[in-house]
C-alpha cells in the first residue's frame, strides 16, 4: 500500500490502488484548500486546534484527538464496513443484492441526491465562518472548529461517492461544490436553510441542534439505500453527525441554563430586566427556536414530493430505521397523513404513503426534536421556574408546500397578512432580537472562561479539564 | 425473438419467386406481380387478389438489388401484374388485422424504404420504372404505382386507382401514398380529399384529369402502350448499353443465439442488457482501384460487401428483435485501406457498377437514420471510423471516443470526400449537415480537415463526437450510460431519436416516414383501428367497425 496516501488522507476505500480516485482527488484536494482558507473558518490558519481525527473505523480508530492547524487536518475517507451480502431493504428491488456500482438507470437520481446532501457541508462552514470573532469561551470555539472539520470531512464524503463512481460528471459536480456559496444570491447553496446567516453563536447553537437534526434524518434515510457505497458512507457520518447535535443541544442547553439561574436569582421573567442582565431571555429563545424549527422543516421537502416516491420505490432513499419498521417495505396502497389547507383553514388528509415519505421523515423528526426541547425544559425546571419553552406548530412560517400558501401562527391558526405582520416579531426574531444577541457577543479565550450569557458545561473535552486550552493562539 | 424460433431472413432469389416475375427484353425489364395465395410469409391469411405481406416485398426489394447490379443494361422497369383485372390491391388487410402493432409498423416501414428505392434508383441509378396498372389498382398498390415515374392505367370501365384505406380500414394510405399524392404528383387538396374517402376510387378519365395517373389506354392498345413508354424511359435512361452485371452471391451468414454473423459485419446481441454490438469492418486487403478489377471483385469488393452485409444485419435485428432497443456501433480496420477505397467510390462514381455500390451504401446508411433503435457509436483504441465508416458514427445519436493515454496511439477519425454529399440522408443532406443543422462554419473546418486523423480531442473540438471518457472513466462511463439509456421508455425513444435525427430539413422521404410514425403509427394503436370492433378487424367479416366518434 502506498503509505503516503494513507498518511495524506486516512482512507479505508483502497485509495492507494485505486488510480481514478487518486486521479480525482488530486485535482480536487487543492482546490477544497484552496475554498477553506477563502470560505473556511476566518483567521483561524495559526490556531493550533485540539481536534479529533478519525484514522479508521474500528472502535477507537475514529476518535484521534491532538493539536492540529486546521489546514493541515487530515480529511479521511470512510465507509462503515461492509455487510457481506447486503441487500436493497425496499422498494421494487427489494431482495436484490445491493448495488456496489451506480445503476446507470439511477446515476441522475443518485448523483442529485448526493450533490444535495453534499452541499449543504461546506454550506455550514461558509455560514459559520466569522463565528470565530465571538466565541464565548475556548470549550466552544473549539467545538466550532471541531464541526467545521467535520462538515469538510463529510463534503470529502460525498465527494468520494462523486468521484468514485460518477465518472466526469461525478468529478464535475464535485467542482460545482465547492464554486457555491451560501448566500450569495447570484451563486447559492441549493437549500434555502444553507443560505440563511449563522450571524451569533445563539443561531449557531440553534442551527446544529435542529438543522444538523435534519442532517441527521437525511442520513439515516441514506444509510438505508441500495446503493451500498452510500448507505456505509452515510452510516459513517453519522458518528460524527452525533456530536454537532450534542454540540448544539448543550450549546442551547447551557443558555437556558443561565438565563433561568438568572430569572430564578432575580425572580424575575420581565425580559427587558434580564437583558440588562446580559442573559438572553425566554421569549427571545423562543423567537430563535421558532425560526429554525421552521426553516428546517422545509429542508424535508414538499409534503407530497413524486421524487420521494421515486426514490423509496427505486431503493435509493429509505426511512428512517428502515430496516426496524415492521411492514412490506414496498408501501403501495398505504396511505399517510398530511397537512393542507382548505378553506382556509388545516386539514389533515390522507396521502399515498409513498408520496408523503418527506411528510413521513418529518414526523421522525418532530418525535425528536420534541424530546430534545424537553431535555431544555428540564433545565428551567431544575432552576424551579415556571416556564417553558415550546415546539410550534409544524405548519408554522412554512415556505415550502402547500402550507406556504397561508399565515399560520405557532399554534398552527391560520392568521390573515394583517395579523401576521402585526405580530411576527412576537414569533420571529426581529431586529431589535438579533441587535440584543449581537451585543452579547464579545470574545471570551481564556481558558475556563464563559461569556456571561451561557453556563459552563459540566465537563471537558476528551477527558480534558475545563480550563484545558483547547485552542492556542501563536 | 424467442431463443430458436427461425428468425425471418431477406434472402431470395429470383429462382425462388413465390410472387413475382422477373422477365428482360433488351434494356427494359419487367417484373409481374402474380402472388401465391397459399404462400403468406405467417401462417393465418390468404394473399388474395395480387394482396403483399413482408414476403411479397422481400421479392420486390431482391428484384430491385437484381436489377441494379445483375442486369446493369437494363434501362427502364415495367411493374404490372399478371392476374387478370388486377394490378395490387395492396397491403393484405387479414394480415395487418392479426399483426402486432410492432410487426405492422416495422413492415410498412420497410415497404416505405424500398419505394423509396424505386425512386432513389430513377434519380441516381438512371432507372426509370412504368406502373402498368392493368386492372384494380388500391390501396398499396396504388402507392407501389405512386413510387414509380409514370402511371399507365387501363381504360376497361371498370378499373381504378383508389386509397380505400380511411372508408374501408380506418387508417390512412400510409406508405407514402397521401404524400406522394401531393408532394409528387401535385394533385389539389380537394381532389385528394374525395379521392382518399371513395372507396371504389377513381377510373380512367378523372384519374387523368386529377392527375392521379399520366395516361390511360383501352385495353386493346395497353400491351402496346406500355411498350412504347417503356421504351421511350429506357430511352432517356443513362446506363450503359453495353455491361455484364455483377452477380449478387447469397451472403456469407451465421445465425446463433449470440447474433448474426458476415464476413465484414458481426452483430452480438447482449439479451439482457437489449443491446446489440454491430462491429463493421474495413477492407481485409487494399481493395483495387481499377474500374475492370472492381468488376472482377463484383460482390466481394469490400464497400459493396460490406454494404449487403450491414443491410442484411439492420433488417434482422429490425425484424426479429423488437426488444433489442440499443444498438452500438463499432468499427475495425485500417483507415488507410477504407479511405483508398473511398477514393476509388470518387474516382469512379459515374461508372455504373460504382454509381451502384454507392447507391447501395446511401440506402443502407439510410436505413439506419430510420431505424427506431438507440444507436450510440463506441470509437474504441482498436476503431476504424474513417471515411464511409466514419458515417457510422455520424448516424448514431451520441458518440463515444476514447481518450487514450497517450493520444497518438488512442483512436483516430478521419473524414474524406464520402462524408460530405455523397450518402445523403433521407432529408437529402449528409450527416455532417444535418449533425450540425446547416451552419457553414463547423462543417467548412471539417471539409478543411478532411484526409488528416483527427484524435479525441481534435474530435470533440470539431464537434463530430459526443464524449470522450478517458481510460480510467471508459469502462463505467459506457455502464452507466448503456444502462440508463435502457431503462428509458421505448416509445419516447423513438420519438425523441426521430426528432433529433431529423431537423430543418424536409424532403418528401422525411415527410413520408415522419407521417408514417406520427399518424399511420396512431391510428394503429387506436381502438377505432385495432380495438376487437375496430375497422381493421372488422374488414371483411361483415360486421361494422363500431367506432368512438369523439374527434381527438
Amino acid at each position: 500500500m502506498d503509505v503516503t496516501y494513507q498518511d495524506r488522507i486516512p482512507n479505508n476505500v483502497g485509495l492507494a490502488e485505486n488510480r481514478s480516485l487518486q486521479r480525482a482527488l488530486e485535482h480536487w484536494q487543492p482546490e477544497f484548500l484552496n475554498w477553506w482558507d477563502d470560505m473556511g473558518p476566518a483567521g483561524s490558519r495559526a490556531l493550533d486546534v485540539y481536534l479529533r481525527t478519525a484514522i479508521s473505523v474500528e472502535k477507537n480508530g475514529w476518535a484521534n484527538f491532538d493539536y492540529v492547524k486546521m489546514q493541515d487536518y487530515r480529511w479521511g475517507i470512510f465507509l462503515n464496513p461492509a455487510q457481506p451480502d447486503r441487500k436493497v431493504n425496499f422498494g421494487v428491488h427489494k431482495g436484490q443484492p445491493a448495488w456496489q456500482a451506480v445503476p446507470g438507470e439511477y446515476r441522475s437520481n443518485l448523483r442529485r441526491i448526493i450533490v444535495t446532501q453534499g452541499d449543504t457541508e461546506p454550506a455550514s462552514v461558509e455560514q459559520q465562518r466569522h463565528l470565530g470573532h465571538t466565541c464565548p469561551s475556548l470549550y466552544d470555539l473549539r467545538n466550532l472548529y471541531q464541526i467545521n472539520v467535520e462538515e469538510g470531512r463529510h463534503l470529502w464524503a460525498m465527494v468520494y461517492l462523486l468521484h468514485a463512481y460518477f465518472g466526469r460528471d461525478g468529478r464535475e459536480e464535485s467542482e460545482a461544490l465547492l464554486e457555491r456559496r451560501s448566500g450569495d444570491q447570484d451563486n447559492p447553496r441549493i437549500l434555502g436553510a444553507f443560505n440563511e446567516k449563522t450571524p451569533d453563536w445563539l443561531s449557531f447553537f440553534m442551527f446544529t441542534f435542529f438543522t444538523d437534526r435534519d442532517g441527521k434524518f437525511q442520513l439515516c434515510a441514506l444509510a438505508e439505500s441500495g446503493f451500498d457505497p452510500l448507505a456505509r458512507t452515510t452510516r459513517f457520518m453519522l458518528t460524527e453527525e452525533a456530536h454537532h447535535m450534542f454540540v448544539g443541544e448543550t450549546g442551547v442547553g447551557r443558555i437556558v441554563q443561565r438565563t433561568a439561574q438568572v430569572m430564578a436569582r432575580e425572580k424575575t421573567d420581565d425580559p427587558q430586566k434580564l437583558r440588562a442582565l446580559g442573559v438572553i431571555d425566554l421569549p427571545t429563545l423562543q423567537r430563535y427556536l421558532n425560526f429554525h424549527y421552521s426553516i428546517t422543516l422545509d429542508l424535508f421537502g414538499s409534503d407530497l414530493s413524486s421524487n420521494a416516491a421515486t426514490f423509496y420505490a427505486t431503493g435509493l432513499k429509505g426511512r428512517y430505521n428502515e430496516s426496524k419498521i415492521d411492514d412490506d417495505h414496498v408501501l403501495r396502497d398505504v396511505e399517510h397523513p398530511v397537512l393542507d389547507l382548505e378553506d382556509g383553514r388545516l386539514v389533515t388528509r390522507p396521502a399515498p404513503m409513498l408520496n408523503a415519505l418527506n411528510e413521513r421523515l418529518r414526523d421522525d423528526y418532530i418525535k425528536d426534536t420534541i424530546a430534545g426541547v424537553g431535555r431544555w425544559n428540564r433545565q428551567i425546571e431544575k432552576e424551579g421556574v415556571p416556564a417553558k419553552l415550546e415546539v410550534p406548530h409544524r405548519a408554522f412560517n412554512r415556505r415550502i408546500g402547500p402550507l406556504a400558501a397561508a399565515r399560520i401562527d405557532p399554534d398552527g391558526r391560520v392568521v390573515s397578512e394583517a395579523e401576521w405582520a402585526a405580530r411576527q416579531d412576537e414569533w420571529l426574531p426581529g431586529a431589535s432580537d438579533r441587535a440584543y444577541v449581537a451585543s452579547l457577543m464579545g470574545r471570551v479565550v481564556e481558558p475556563g472562561a464563559f461569556a456571561n450569557w451561557i453556563a459552563p458545561p459540566p465537563k471537558g473535552i476528551h477527558y480534558r479539564p475545563l480550563d484545558f486550552e483547547y485552542v492556542r493562539f501563536a | 425473438m424467442l431463443a430458436f424460433e427461425a428468425p425471418v431472413t431477406f434472402d431470395t432469389h429470383p429462382d425462388r419467386y413465390k410472387h413475382w416475375r422477373l422477365s428482360f427484353d433488351g434494356p427494359v425489364a419487367t417484373l409481374a406481380m402474380d402472388v401465391a395465395e397459399d404462400a403468406g410469409i405467417k401462417p393465418g391469411y390468404k394473399l388474395k387478389l395480387n394482396s403483399y405481406d413482408l414476403g411479397v416485398d422481400i421479392e420486390l426489394h431482391d428484384a430491385l438489388q437484381r436489377i441494379r447490379f445483375e442486369h446493369p443494361t437494363v434501362r427502364s422497369v415495367v411493374i404490372t401484374s399478371l392476374k387478370d383485372r388486377i394490378f395490387c390491391s395492396g397491403a393484405n388487410i387479414f394480415m395487418l388485422g392479426m399483426s402486432s402493432h410492432a410487426w405492422k409498423v416495422n413492415f410498412c416501414k420497410f415497404t416505405n424504404e424500398t419505394r423509396n428505392g424505386i425512386e432513389d434508383a430513377s434519380a441516381h441509378s438512371g432507372l426509370k420504372f412504368l406502373a402498368a396498372c392493368n386492372g384494380t389498382t388500391a390501396g398499396g398498390g396504388y402507392e407501389l404505382a405512386l413510387a414509380c415515374d409514370e402511371i399507365l392505367l387501363i381504360d376497361d370501365r371498370s378499373s381504378a386507382v383508389s386509397l380505400p384505406e380511411v372508408s374501408l380500414l380506418g387508417v390512412m394510405p400510409g406508405t407514402g401514398g397521401l404524400t406522394r399524392l401531393t408532394d409528387k404528383r401535385k394533385v389539389r387538396r380537394d381532389h385528394a380529399d374525395i379521392f382518399c374517402t371513395t372507396p371504389e376510387g377513381v377510373r380512367a378519365t378523372r384519374a387523368k384529369a386529377w392527375k392521379l395517373v399520366d395516361d390511360t389506354e383501352k385495353s386493346r392498345d395497353f400491351p402496346g402502350a406500355v411498350a412504347r413508354r417503356a421504351a421511350a424511359l429506357a430511352e432517356a435512361s443513362d446506363r450503359p448499353r453495353q455491361a455484364n452485371g455483377v452477380e449478387l452471391t447469397p451472403l456469407s451468414r451465421t445465425i446463433d443465439e449470440t447474433g448474426y454473423h458476415y464476413a465484414y459485419v458481426d452483430v452480438c446481441i447482449d439479451r439482457k442488457a437489449r443491446s446489440a454490438t454491430i462491429t463493421v469492418g474495413g477492407p481485409p486487403r487494399p481493395q483495387p482501384s481499377d474500374p475492370e478489377a472492381l468488376l472482377a471483385l463484383g460482390a466481394a469488393w469490400w464497400p459493396l460487401a460490406m454494404a449487403r452485409e450491414l443491410d442484411d444485419a439492420i433488417l434482422m435485428l429490425r425484424t426479429n428483435d423488437l426488444d433489442i432497443g440499443m444498438w452500438l456501433l463499432k468499427s475495425r480496420g485500417n483507415a488507410g485501406d477504407v479511405l483508398a477505397a473511398d477514393a476509388s467510390l470518387v474516382a469512379h462514381r459515374d461508372h455504373w457498377f460504382v454509381r451502384e455500390t454507392i447507391g447501395m451504401l446511401r440506402r443502407t446508411l439510410a436505413r439506419l437514420d430510420v431505424s427506431s433503435r438507440s444507436m450510440f457509436a463506441i470509437l474504441d483504441e482498436s476503431s476504424c471510423f474513417a471515411g464511409t465508416l466514419l458515417e457510422l458514427a455520424l448516424a448514431a445519436d451520441r458518440s463515444y471516443m476514447l481518450l487514450a493515454n497517450d493520444p497518438a496511439a488512442g483512436p483516430h477519425v478521419t473524414l474524406s470526400a464520402v462524408n460530405f454529399g455523397m450518402y445523403s440522408e433521407v432529408n437529402g443532406r449528409s450527416r455532417i449537415e444535418t449533425r450540425f443543422c446547416g451552419e457553414p462554419e463547423p462543417i467548412e473546418r471539417l471539409r478543411a480537415a478532411a484526409g488528416t486523423p483527427l484524435d479525441t480531442a481534435a474530435a470533440v473540438e470539431t464537434g463530430l463526437i459526443t464524449a470522450a471518457p478517458d481510460e480510467l472513466d471508459w469502462d463505467e462511463e459506457l455502464r452507466m450510460a448503456l444502462e440508463e439509456r435502457a431503462s428509458l421508455s421505448p416509445d419516447a425513444l423513438s420519438g425523441l431519436e426521430a426528432n433529433l435525427r431529423f431537423p430543418l430539413f424536409e424532403t418528401m422521404e422525411t415527410r413520408i416516414f415522419g407521417r408514417l410514425s406520427a399518424w399511420q403509427n396512431w391510428i394503429f394503436t387506436r381502438p377505432n383501428a385495432a380495438g376487437e370492433r375496430g375497422a381493421l378487424k372488422a374488414f371483411g367479416t361483415g360486421a361494422k367497425a363500431a367506432f368512438d366518434w369523439d374527434r381527438v
